[in-house]
C-alpha cells in the first residue's frame, strides 16, 4: 500500500546542515494502522509530511497505493493530495467557516456539485458524530469536536490513507480516547489505511497494530505492537514502554511480596497479547482446587490483546497447583514463572 | 439658526463640497482596497517560505511600497500631474485627485494586508495544501476570507487616511470639503465656513470608523 525507500530530508540552517529524516525505508500494509513514535525532533512531523510532500523530500522514493508520490508533477500531486487525508494536532479549521462548510471545503476543491457536496457532509457530520452542530463555528466546539470536524474533512474525499499528525497531543486523556475510538471505527469500516504520528505511547498501544519507534531522523525499532512491547531493544523504546507500565525496576523489586506472603507458590503471569483467555484467574479456580490471590500487576491493553504481568499466590495442594501451572503453559499463550516454590 | 452661527455658509455650496469628498473618498477608497490587496498578497507570496517564493519580485514590491510611502502626500499630487493628465485629461475636479488619492494610500493598505495575512494561521493554509488546493482557491477561499476582520479594519483605517488626503487634494483644485474651506473659509476669513467644514469631516471619519467597527466585529467568528 505505502512503500517508502530511502527517503532524506536535509534543512540547512544558516549554512548547518540539519538531517530530519534519515534514509528511511518503511512498508505500511493496506488497513493497517501505523504508529510512528518519537520524542519532539525526532524527525516524526516531518516525516509524515514527506509522504503527502507537504514537505519536498531532498531524495528518496514514496509510492502510495501504486502511485509514486515523488515523481508528480505539481497539478497530479494536488489530484493525489485529494485521496490523501490529514489531520492535525492544531486541527487547522477555518475559523471563518462553520462546521459544515468546513467539512465541504475540500469537496469544493475536488470540484463536486453543490447539492452532492451537503449529502456528503450531512454522511459525514453523522459519521463522526456532530448531528446539531452543522452551523456551529469552530471557536463554538470543544477540542475534541473540532478534532472530529478535522476528521471528517479528511475523510470527505474518501482517501485510501489517512495522516494523522499528533491528532490527539492537544486533546484530554478522556477526548483522547474518544478521538481514537472514532479512528479505530473508521479503519474498521472503510478499511482505511492510517499512518499515525505521537509521542505518547498509550495512543500507540490503543489502537495501533504496527509501530515505528523514530529517533534522531531514523527508525531505531518496528514491528508488530506487541513484539516491540515486549521485547523493546533500544533505550527509547524502553523508555516509551516505561510510559505506560512503570519502569522495570518497580516490577522487579518483588523481595517484600515474597516475605508478606509466606505460604503456597507465587506465580509471575505475563500476559503477551492473550485474547482467548481473559478469565484465566477465575477459569484457574474453577478447574482445580486452588486459592489464588493477586498480588501485583498490571494488565494493558492493546489492539493485540492484553500486555502486562500479574503476580499471584496460589495455595492449595501442590500436586493441584502444578496442575494449574502445567495447564496455563499448556493450553493459554500466556508465559508462568514459579517464582517462589511452597514450602 | 444655522444662519446665525455660520452666517457665510451656502447650503447647497456645502453639500455638493460633502458629496464631492464622499465621492473621492468612496471611488479613491474602491481603488486602494484593489491595489493595496494586490500588493499585500504580492509581498506576502513572493515572501521567504511564500507560496510564489521570489526575491526578486519581493524585492520590487516592497521598493515601489515603500517609496510611495515615503513621499508625502501634498508631493505626491504635484509629482503625479502629468499621469494624471495623461490618465484623466484634466488636473482639476475631483476624478482628478483619485489617481494621486489611489497610488498615495494603496501602499499603505498594501502593507497593511501583508500584515493581515501574516497572522492567519501556516497550520490552515497547510490543511488546503494537504487537500489539493490550487493557489488561487488557497488565496480566495483561506487567505483572504481568514483575514478578512484585520483587511476590513486596515481599510477603515485607510479610509480615514483618504479623507485627510482629500482635503489636502482640495487644496490644491480637487474640490470636497478642503477645497471649500480653504477658498470659501480661509481665503475669505469666513472662520465659520473652515469650522462647520471641519465639523462634518469630523463627523464623516466617525461614519466610516463606526461602518468599519461594525463590519469587522460581525465578520469575526474567532
Amino acid at each position: 500500500m505505502i512503500s517508502i525507500e530511502g527517503l532524506n530530508k536535509i534543512f540547512s540552517l544558516n549554512k548547518k546542515k540539519i538531517i530530519a529524516v534519515d534514509d528511511l525505508t518503511l512498508t505500511i500494509k493496506e488497513g493497517e494502522i501505523y504508529g510512528v513514535i518519537g520524542y519532539s525532533g525526532a524527525g516524526k512531523s516531518t516525516f509524515v509530511r514527506l509522504l503527502n510532500r507537504l514537505e519536498e523530500p531532498t531524495s528518496g522514493k514514496v509510492t502510495i497505493d501504486n502511485r509514486e508520490i515523488t515523481s508528480l508533477n505539481p497539478k497530479q500531486l494536488r489530484l493525489a493530495r485529494q485521496e490523501i487525508g490529514m489531520i492535525f494536532q492544531h486541527f487547522n479549521l477555518l475559523w471563518s467557516r462553520t462546521v459544515e462548510d468546513n467539512i465541504a471545503f475540500p469537496l469544493e476543491i475536488a470540484g463536486i456539485s453543490k447539492a452532492d457536496r451537503s449529502k456528503r457532509v450531512q454522511e459525514l457530520i453523522d459519521l463522526v458524530g456532530l448531528s446539531g452542530r452543522e452551523k456551529a463555528y469552530p471557536s463554538q466546539l470543544s477540542g475534541g469536536q473540532k478534532q472530529r470536524v478535522g476528521i471528517a474533512r479528511a475523510l470527505a474525499n474518501n482517501p485510501k490513507v489517512l495522516l494523522c499528525d499528533e491528532a490527539t497531543s492537544a486533546l484530554d486523556p478522556e477526548t483522547t480516547n474518544s478521538i481514537l475510538n472514532l479512528l479505530v471505527d473508521i479503519n474498521q469500516k472503510f478499511g482505511l489505511t492510517i499512518i499515525l504520528i505521537t509521542h505518547e505511547m498509550h495512543v500507540i498501544r490503543k489502537i495501533c497494530n504496527q509501530v515505528a519507534v523514530m529517533e534522531q531522523g531514523k527508525i531505531v525499532e518496528q514491528g508488530n505492537v506487541l513484539d516491540v512491547f515486549t521485547h523493546p531493544k533500544k533505550s527509547v523504546t524502553k523508555k516509551f514502554v516505561e510510559q505506560i507500565m512503570g519502569s522495570s525496576e518497580a516490577d522487579e523489586d518483588i523481595s517484600n511480596l515474597i516475605d508478606n506472603y509466606n505460604d503456597g507458590k507465587i506465580l509471575r503471569l505475563h500476559f503477551l497479547g492473550e485474547t482467548t483467555n481473559q478469565a484465566l484467574i477465575s477459569k484457574l479456580a474453577k478447574k482445580f482446587d486452588v486459592e489464588l490471590n493477586i498480588l501485583q500487576g498490571k494488565i494493558v491493553q492493546t489492539q493485540a490483546g492484553g500486555y502486562g504481568t500479574l503476580f499471584v499466590q496460589a495455595k492449595g495442594g501442590i500436586e493441584e497447583i502444578n496442575k494449574a501451572v502445567r495447564f496455563i503453559q499448556e493450553e493459554t499463550s500466556v508465559e508462568v514463572e514459579v517464582i517462589r516454590d511452597a514450602n | 439658526m444655522l444662519t446665525e452661527l455660520f452666517p457665510n455658509i451656502k447650503l447647497d455650496n456645502l453639500l455638493e463640497a460633502t458629496y464631492e469628498t464622499f465621492y473621492m473618498t468612496i471611488l479613491a477608497l474602491i481603488g486602494t482596497c484593489i491595489l493595496g490587496i494586490i500588493l499585500g498578497l504580492l509581498l506576502y507570496l513572493t515572501a521567504k517560505e511564500g507560496i510564489w517564493q521570489n526575491k526578486y519580485i519581493n524585492l520590487i514590491v516592497a521598493a515601489f511600497v515603500n517609496i510611495f510611502r515615503a513621499i508625502p502626500f501634498i508631493i505626491l499630487i504635484l509629482l503625479l500631474f502629468p499621469f494624471t493628465d495623461f490618465l484623466i485629461g484634466t488636473i482639476r475636479g475631483p476624478n482628478a485627485a483619485l489617481p494621486a488619492l489611489i497610488i498615495g494610500s494603496a501602499p499603505f493598505y498594501g502593507r497593511l494586508v501583508e500584515i493581515a495575512l501574516k497572522e492567519v494561521d501556516k497550520g490552515v493554509v497547510e490543511a488546503a495544501k494537504s487537500m489539493g488546493a490550487k493557489t488561487s482557491t488557497i488565496i480566495f477561499k483561506v487567505l483572504i476570507p481568514e483575514s478578512m476582520p484585520a483587511l476590513v479594519s486596515g481599510l477603515t483605517v485607510t479610509a480615514i487616511a483618504l479623507i485627510g488626503y482629500t482635503a489636502m487634494a482640495g487644496v490644491i483644485g480637487a474640490g470636497g470639503l478642503g477645497n471649500y474651506a480653504y477658498y470659501f473659509g480661509f481665503q475669505r476669513r469666513d472662520f465659520d465656513t473652515v469650522f462647520f467644514c471641519t465639523v462634518i469631516i469630523v463627523i464623516i471619519v466617525f461614519i466610516f470608523q463606526f461602518i468599519g467597527d461594525f463590519i469587522t466585529n460581525k465578520m469575526d467568528k474567532r
